[in-house]
């Protein structure tokens, strides 16, 4: 069996180890993946946070004050499932560049 | 140390390469966010794997180690004992497997690890297939099923693997999947309290693979707990308790409707799944009865 070759990493030199270790924490930009994306109907909007619970993504912040939602566009897949979970039909999915 | 290029939500970070309505996500962020920063991940390869990263890159901003199909809870295990032996009693270490990995690949270990009551979380998020590879079927696919590997439907049922676990006297098991979060993590919150060796079964349902529009997911789940395909219950002390009932055991027809994988399902195949799944329910009633 071949040996497996020390491999340096960026960190300090009595730190290296064997073999590929993650040191870097990245995020891909899920977002271009979306062909339709969520928008909100404000005024049926609850504030309740059952979409921000059940988004894979985690990119919907709920401010009790103001804005109801706030999407993170860097992230949202566009899959729909907070569309689809909303008690209220507040959100709906409509294709990727149409309305505002 | 981890260098940080993205600020994560939790101990997740937002950007994962998961499938568009994949909920593993969910599942690890609820996880690691009442596990809290003390913990060890240990991933086998799948699609929990693109947690632990590939290269240089990492998704949670938790240790891990990414092992082989067949090993994870022995290396949760050992890590476990290595802690012990240093006096450590506060780390956890947690194993997030998938169903191949689990109830097919890594049940040995697996059972090795729950006989001897290693001090170790496992977690099994069950897509019912081999999904990361190409819907092979595995032991989890249920009766009727189409995959790569039974393309005219599974012949035979699949393993119950809360079963299997409580026949090893374990000191907390229970099942629990994502369309019931407040459920989910209140097991996880009971699993953290217990020591010794712990599982979690988690439903995650697969659009790739069960053939379903992205966003049904949690609907899907829904349904599943509502039919009794999948059952939410507690083994605790050798105690088994069960969730509500299910509103509508056994009837299935909606749940097949949903999914293109029981596309060729004949009537007949579906009389023997409901009947398999109200038996099952029964069984399990007689248990919780005890």
């Amino acid at each position: 069996m071949e040996k497996q070759q020390n491999m340096p990493t960026n960190t300090p030199a009595k730190r290296r180890v064997l073999g590929p270790c993650s040191h870097i924490l990245v995020a891909a930009n899920t977002g271009s993946w979306r062909m339709e994306r969520p928008q909100v109907d404000e005024e049926a909007c609850i504030r309740c946070g059952i979409c921000s619970k059940y988004c894979p993504t985690a990119c919907i912040t709920v401010n009790k004050e103001g804005c109801p939602l706030e999407f993170d566009w860097h992230y949202c897949k566009g899959c729909g499932i907070c569309a689809n979970e909303c008690p209220r039909q507040a959100l709906s999915m409509i294709p990727e560049g149409s309305g505002e | 140390m981890l260098t940080y290029n993205t600020q994560p939500k939790g101990s997740v970070s937002q950007g994962i390469n998961t499938c568009q309505g994949c909920m593993i996500d969910v599942i690890f962020r609820n996880v690691l966010e009442i596990m809290g920063e003390d913990t060890v991940l240990v991933i086998p390869p799948g699609c929990s794997a693109q947690f632990s990263g590939c290269g240089p890159e990492a998704s949670v901003t938790v240790p891990g180690i990414q092992g082989n199909l067949e090993n994870s809870a022995a290396i949760a295990a050992g890590i476990a004992a290595g802690f012990k032996y240093q006096g450590n009693d506060h780390t956890q270490v947690v194993a997030i497997a998938g169903d191949g990995a689990t109830v097919d690949i890594g049940l040995q270990s697996l059972s090795g690890a729950m006989e001897r009551n290693d001090n170790i979380l496992y977690i099994c998020y069950d897509n019912e297939a081999y999904m990361n590879t190409g819907i092979q079927g595995s032991s989890s696919t249920p009766l009727a099923a189409s995959t790569t590997t039974t393309p005219a439907g599974k012949p035979v049922n699949s393993k119950d693997l809360m079963q299997i676990v409580m026949a090893h006297h374990v000191p907390y098991a229970a099942s629990a999947s994502i369309a019931n979060l407040p459920d989910l993590r209140k097991k996880v919150k009971k699993a953290k309290e217990i020591k010794g060796c712990r599982v979690l079964h988690i439903m995650s349902p697969c659009p790739t693979g069960w053939g379903y529009k992205m966003s049904k997911t949690v609907e899907v789940a829904r349904e599943a707990i509502q039919n009794g395909a999948w059952v939410l219950m507690e083994y605790e002390d050798g105690k088994v308790k069960l969730g509500k009932k299910p509103s509508q055991l056994g009837d299935v027809e909606k749940y097949f409707s949903m999914q293109k994988r029981f596309k060729g399902v004949t009537p007949e195949e579906k009389d023997e799944v409901g009947r398999h799944l109200i038996e099952r329910y029964e069984y399990l009633e007689k248990l919780a009865a005890l």
